[in-house]
C-alpha cells in the first residue's frame, strides 16, 4: 500500500474586505490507497473547504498536497480541471445529475472532458450504471430516477473515470433511511473492490460505516470520532 | 471533448429553453431580414431605373433649352442670375448644325423634338395623348422598333404629310384592341392624319407613357401645332452618339456647337447637355446612398438583436451556474466552458440569421409582386448575412462566455 493523498501543513485563509478568515490552520493527513476514510465535523468547521481542497476544486493557501503523488497545491485551473478529471470520482448531496440529459449520458459526461471516443464512452457508462445496479434505466432521465436510483447513478459518473479516490460530500445527507443503506452498501462493495473512498458527513453514525475516521474541528484535524 | 460534441451539447442546451432562444433568435430575424429587404429593394429599384432610362435609347445624348437643371451632368456653371435672363429657344437650326458631320463627327443620329398634348378622335371614340413632332431620325435615336407598318420617311417629315405613327396603348383606345390600324385615319387638332405605323411597347418610362404617344413629321407638327412665332422652336434636340466609348466626345462636340449656334459663352450659357448614361450614374449613386443609409438604419435594429443575445446569454449563465460548476468539477477546462456558451450564442445568431433570410426571401418576392418591381436577394447578400448574423452571436456571446469560464468551481457548486 502506498499513500494516494498526502496533505502536508495545509492552512486555508479566506480574506473578505479587512477580515481574514482562517478555515484551515495546519492540517496534515495521509491516505493510503484503498482506505475508506470518513471525515466528520459540525458545520463551520472547515470540513467544506477540506473538501475542496481534496477534491482540486480549490488550492490552499500555505502547505503542500500530493495526490497520486502530483504537487497539486498550486496548479492553475486549467491543470486542475484535469486532475479533477483523472484522479477524482465526485458523489454530490444534490447528485448534480443534468435534467436534460439521461442517465447514460450524465455518465459519459466526465468521459466526454477525459475525450474518449463515443463508442467506448458508451460501453464504459454502461459498464458503470450496470454495476450500480441501474442497467435497466440508462435511458431515464434525473427526473424519471428516485433519489436513491440518482445518487446510484451518481456514483456510477464517478466510477466510470476509475480515479484515485471517491470523494463522496455528504452522499446520504438527501436519501431515505433505504436508499442510504443501498448507498452506504454500495460504497463498501466498491472499498473492498479496492477503491479509495473518502466520506464527508456530519452523520455519526454513517462516519462509522468506514475503516478509519478523522474528525475536524475549528480548521484543524484529529484521528478518531469524538462526540 | 470534440468540437461536434461541443456543437451539440450547445444545441441541447438551445432546444431545452425552446421558447427563450425564439424569442432572442426574433431580435436577430428581424434584423437580417429588414437589412435583406431594404438592399433588395435598393438594388431591384436601381435595376428597374436603369432599365427605363436604356429603354429611352442606348448612348442618348439631349440638349434642353436653358442652363442646367440638377439631375443631368452639363456643361453649364450658369449662375441663378444667368439663368434668369432671356434665354434663346432650341430651333430647327439647332439640330441641322448638330446633324452636321464636320462639326460633330461622333454624333450618328439627331431628332429634334417638339410635343404637346391633345386629343385625338376616330369618329366618337376619342383618346387624350401626348403628339410629338419629330423627324426620320426619332425612331432609331430613342431605340423604338414597330410592331407594325412603318416610320415616316424624311421626305414625308419635311413635306408635311399627314401621317401618323401610334403608340400601342393609343391604338388599342382609338381603334379597338387587336384590331389591324394601318391605313386608318384619325383626326387631331380638326385635321385627318393617316396611321402608317405602330410602335413596340415600352411601357412606362422616365418620359412618361411611351406607349401612349402620336408621333407626326416635324414639318406637319411646325404647321399645325407650333404655338410658338418662330415655327422652327423645338422643346428638345435627341441625339445619338455612335457608341459607348464617343459619348464623352460627342457631348464635348455637341456643346461646342451649340456654343456657337447661340453665340454665348461656357460662363453663360442658355442651354444644357445631358448624357443618358450620366443620369444613369446619377440616379445610380443616389439610389445607392439611399440604400445605404435605410440598411443602416435596420442594421440598428440588428444591432439592438445583438444585444438581446448577449442579455439572454449573461442570464443563462447566471442560471446554470450549477451546471457549470459541475461540468468543471467532472474536469471540463475553462476554455472549453467559454466554447460552449460562445457556440450557444453564435448557433443563436446562426440560426436567428437563416430565418431571417427567409423571412426576406419570401417576404420579398411578396413585396416584389405588391410594388412591380423585383426585390432582388442575390446570393453574395444571403452570404453575407449569415456571416454577420454568426459575428454578432460571437461576439455578444464572448463576455457571458468569459464569466462563465471565470467562474470558480467552488463557488458554482455553492450556489443553491
Amino acid at each position: 500500500m502506498s499513500a494516494i493523498v498526502e496533505i502536508t501543513d495545509v492552512h486555508k485563509t479566506y480574506k473578505t474586505g479587512s477580515i481574514t478568515f482562517e478555515a484551515l490552520r495546519g492540517i496534515t493527513l495521509t491516505i493510503q490507497e484503498g482506505e475508506y476514510i470518513a471525515i466528520t465535523g459540525p458545520s463551520g468547521s472547515g470540513k467544506s473547504t477540506l473538501m475542496n481542497i481534496l477534491g482540486c476544486l480549490d488550492i490552499p493557501t500555505q502547505g503542500t498536497y500530493l495526490l497520486g503523488g502530483e504537487d497539486v497545491s498550486a496548479m492553475s485551473e486549467k491543470d486542475l480541471a484535469v486532475v479533477r478529471n483523472k484522479r477524482i470520482g465526485f458523489v454530490f448531496q444534490q447528485f448534480n445529475l443534468l435534467s436534460s440529459m439521461t442517465a447514460q449520458r450524465n455518465v459519459e459526461l466526465p468521459l466526454m472532458y477525459a475525450g474518449v471516443h463515443a463508442k467506448e464512452r458508451h460501453t464504459l457508462a454502461r459498464e458503470a450504471l450496470e454495476r450500480v445496479g441501474l442497467g435497466d434505466r440508462t435511458h431515464h432521465k434525473p427526473g424519471e430516477l428516485s433519489g436513491g436510483q440518482q445518487q446510484r447513478a451518481c456514483i456510477a459518473r464517478a466510477l466510470v473515470t476509475n480515479p484515485d479516490i471517491i470523494l463522496a460530500d455528504e452522499p446520504t445527507g438527501n436519501l431515505d433511511s433505504v436508499s442510504t443503506h443501498d448507498v452506504l452498501r454500495l460504497l463498501h462493495e466498491l472499498h473492498d473492490q479496492g477503491r479509495t473512498i473518502i466520506l464527508i458527513t456530519h452523520e455519526h453514525d454513517v462516519a462509522l460505516e468506514s475503516q478509519r475516521q478523522v474528525q475536524i474541528y475549528d480548521g484543524l484535524l484529529s484521528e478518531g470520532l469524538h462526540v | 471533448m470534440t468540437f461536434l460534441e461541443t456543437v451539440r451539447t450547445a444545441f441541447s442546451a438551445v432546444m431545452s429553453r425552446k421558447m427563450r432562444s425564439a424569442l432572442t433568435m426574433l431580435g436577430i430575424l428581424i434584423g437580417i431580414a429588414s437589412v435583406m429587404l431594404t438592399v433588395g429593394l435598393g438594388q431591384g429599384a436601381q435595376a428597374s431605373i436603369t432599365n427605363q432610362i436604356n429603354k429611352l435609347g442606348s448612348n442618348l445624348i439631349i440638349v434642353n433649352s436653358g442652363a442646367n437643371s440638377s439631375l443631368t451632368v452639363s456643361n453649364a456653371g450658369g449662375t441663378a442670375a444667368n439663368r434668369t435672363r432671356f434665354t434663346t429657344p432650341l430651333t430647327l437650326n439647332d439640330a441641322t448644325a448638330l446633324a452636321n458631320k464636320q462639326n460633330c463627327p461622333d454624333i450618328l443620329n439627331v431628332a429634334p423634338v417638339s410635343t404637346t398634348t391633345t386629343t385625338a378622335y376616330n369618329g366618337s371614340t376619342s383618346d387624350s395623348t401626348s403628339v410629338v413632332g419629330t423627324t426620320a431620325d426619332w425612331v432609331d435615336v430613342t431605340a423604338r422598333t414597330m410592331t407594325d407598318g412603318r416610320f415616316f420617311t424624311s421626305d414625308e417629315s419635311s413635306a408635311g404629310s399627314m401621317v401618323a405613327v401610334i403608340g400601342q396603348t393609343t391604338a388599342d383606345t382609338l381603334f379597338g384592341s387587336g384590331s389591324y390600324v394601318i391605313g386608318k385615319t384619325m383626326t387631331l387638332s380638326g385635321q385627318s392624319f393617316t396611321v402608317i405605323g405602330v410602335l413596340n411597347s415600352v411601357g412606362t418610362t422616365l418620359s412618361g407613357n411611351g406607349d401612349e404617344t402620336i408621333v407626326i413629321p416635324a414639318g406637319t407638327y411646325a404647321q399645325r401645332f407650333s404655338t410658338s412665332t418662330n415655327m422652327n422652336t423645338v422643346s428638345t434636340i435627341l441625339m445619338e452618339a455612335k457608341d459607348k466609348d464617343s459619348l464623352s466626345a460627342a457631348l464635348q462636340e455637341a456643346t461646342t456647337t451649340m456654343y456657337v449656334m447661340h453665340n454665348v459663352t461656357a460662363a453663360a450659357p442658355d442651354f444644357s447637355v445631358s448624357s443618358q448614361q450620366a443620369l444613369v450614374n446619377t440616379i445610380g449613386s443616389l439610389t445607392t446612398i439611399l440604400t445605404a443609409l435605410l440598411a443602416g438604419i435596420a442594421a440598428i435594429s440588428l444591432l439592438v438583436g445583438g444585444i438581446g443575445v448577449m442579455n439572454i446569454m449573461l442570464v443563462s449563465v447566471t442560471e446554470r451556474i450549477r451546471e457549470i460548476g459541475l461540468r468543471k468539477a467532472l474536469g471540463a477546462r475553462p476554455s472549453i466552458i467559454m466554447l460552449q456558451f460562445l457556440v450557444e450564442a453564435s448557433m443563436l445568431g446562426l440560426m436567428g440569421g437563416a430565418l431571417g433570410i427567409a423571412l426576406g426571401i419570401v417576404a420579398g418576392s411578396g413585396i416584389g409582386k405588391a410594388i412591380g418591381f423585383p426585390v432582388i436577394i442575390s446570393f453574395a447578400a444571403t452570404g453575407i448575412a449569415l456571416g454577420v448574423s454568426l459575428f454578432i452571436g460571437i461576439v455578444a456571446g464572448v463576455y457571458p462566455a468569459w464569466r462563465a469560464a471565470k467562474l470558480a468551481p467552488i463557488d458554482a457548486l455553492r450556489n443553491e
